[in-house]
């Protein structure tokens, strides 16, 4: 396959084009959608240093979905600000599983969040966002490949922290045990659509977006987290939607509506 | 041309880091190349880490000190993502002068799961504790001196993902 090395080579190639802007959109619209969920934690981490962490890594994390919103700008798209913010429920690729909230009430009013969800949702999906990452860094798309590899090298630090808390949770008491057992069932029910391309799987191989095929790199995953949660040994089902698909609940709805309000508020102001 | 590339470059070395004054950003390994045609200079830029919040700031200012120059119309910086910002790219200027501040310049080899090796940026002891790899910004680990018993912080080191062979 013909490597396409610059953003105005495949802005040429429809097909490679087409290929690459779903990819970045799923990237994008996972990344923001963990951020928003993340920056609700805010202050109601179990302790301070966790909330100093957790923190970092939420912005850090908003930062990559700034870094691929702004590749999509370059490559034709809306700015990056609209790309994020102006998107109905309806235009978003994100999986289903990562806008499930955080737990009953809200950041602002009796905020009963779960850390057991925190944890095994965050370890799954940092370790699904670094094998997307990994092939596509190695894929012949150099535009996507840059953006890739760069927040490849930031996001070893969030994928080991959430590790080292599932490991030590796993290792504690049998309360903290349990909970997280049932939040691994739970994401077995329902994180399908997070470790999957939404049938573009063989489109993004053959424009050589990623290097390798969806069912490699969910196997790929598969492997990697049972060999740290105690997992079942099939792939996850899509039992609350498929985000990849556009099908969304009204989880989204509400996370569109409170991390778009200030935006919302004055479209044209400049910041 | 080769002057004027010099004179836009100096006027860009005056640009601080906002999180940290008196360390530039051309010590911290942030430019990477300025281009001047006619009256006009583009100055690319290389993002320590993506999610830094300083970026447009940093855009911003040196803008501003590059049209102090008498003879430039226009100035335009850009951050790439095609450049990777690393450890070695820190000088020994922006070494000296992180460490005046408490920071810890990052070590020059890392590999994920080992040990730092950092030394105590103000008594120089590697008799040094982990307290939070995360710290105030995206870029910086906070640790414990257990000679001195300061608290001090350090710049994470960037990581190289094995799978990738460049």
């Amino acid at each position: 396959m013909t490597s396409i090395d610059t953003v105005e080579a495949l802005l040429e190639n429809n097909e490679a084009l087409q290929a690459a802007k779903t990819f970045l959109f799923q990237l994008a619209d996972d990344d923001y959608i963990t951020s928003f969920r993340g920056s609700e934690w805010l202050g109601l981490a179990p302790h301070i240093e966790e909330d100093v962490a957790f923190s970092s890594i939420t912005q850090n994390t908003m930062g990559h979905a700034v870094l691929v919103y702004q590749t999509l700008e370059a490559l034709g798209e809306a700015e990056a600000d609209k790309l994020a913010h102006a998107r109905p429920a309806g235009e978003r690729l994100s999986s289903v599983y990562l806008e499930k909230p955080n737990g009953p009430g809200t950041y602002l009013d009796e905020p009963h969040y779960d850390w057991a969800l925190a944890v095994i949702r965050l370890y799954l999906y940092e370790t699904w966002k670094k094998i997307r990452l990994q092939t596509a860094a190695r894929g012949s798309i150099r535009p996507v490949a840059a953006a890739a590899e760069k927040i490849l090298m930031e996001q070893p630090y969030h994928l080991a922290h959430w590790k080292m808390w599932a490991v030590q949770l796993l290792d504690s008491t049998p309360e903290a045990k349990e909970r997280l057992e049932e939040r691994i069932a739970e994401a077995w029910r329902e994180a399908g659509d997070m470790i999957s391309f939404g049938g573009h799987g063989q489109t993004f191989l053959e424009n050589g977006v990623t290097a390798d095929s969806e069912e490699a790199l969910q196997l790929r995953w598969l492997e990697e987290v049972r060999s740290v949660l105690p997992a079942p040994a099939e792939l996850p089902l899509k039992e609350a939607g498929d985000g990849r698909r556009k099908e969304h609940g009204s989880d989204l709805d509400q996370a569109l509506k409170t991390c778009s309000e200030v935006f919302t508020s004055d479209r044209e102001a400049v910041w | 041309m080769e002057a004027k590339k010099r004179e836009v470059l100096e006027q860009v070395k005056k640009v601080d880091d906002p999180e940290l004054p008196n360390v530039s950003v051309y010590d911290l390994g942030m430019v990477h190349e300025v281009q001047v045609e006619e009256s006009r200079a583009h100055v690319t830029m290389i993002p320590t880490f993506a999610g830094c919040p300083a970026l447009d700031f940093i855009k911003k200012n040196v803008e501003t000190a590059v049209r102090e120059l008498s003879w430039i119309t226009g100035c335009e910086v850009t951050f790439s993502f095609n450049e990777i910002w690393s450890t070695d790219s820190v000088t020994e200027e922006g070494r000296r002068q992180l460490k005046k501040h408490g920071v810890a310049p990052p070590p020059d080899e890392y590999t994920p799961g080992e040990e730092w090796q950092v030394d105590c940026p103000y008594c120089g002891s590697a008799y040094v504790s982990m307290e939070n790899v995360f710290g105030p910004t995206a870029c910086r680990s906070i640790l414990y001196c257990r000679s001195c018993r300061n608290p001090f912080e350090a710049m994470k080191p960037v990581i190289r993902d094995k799978t990738l062979a460049r």
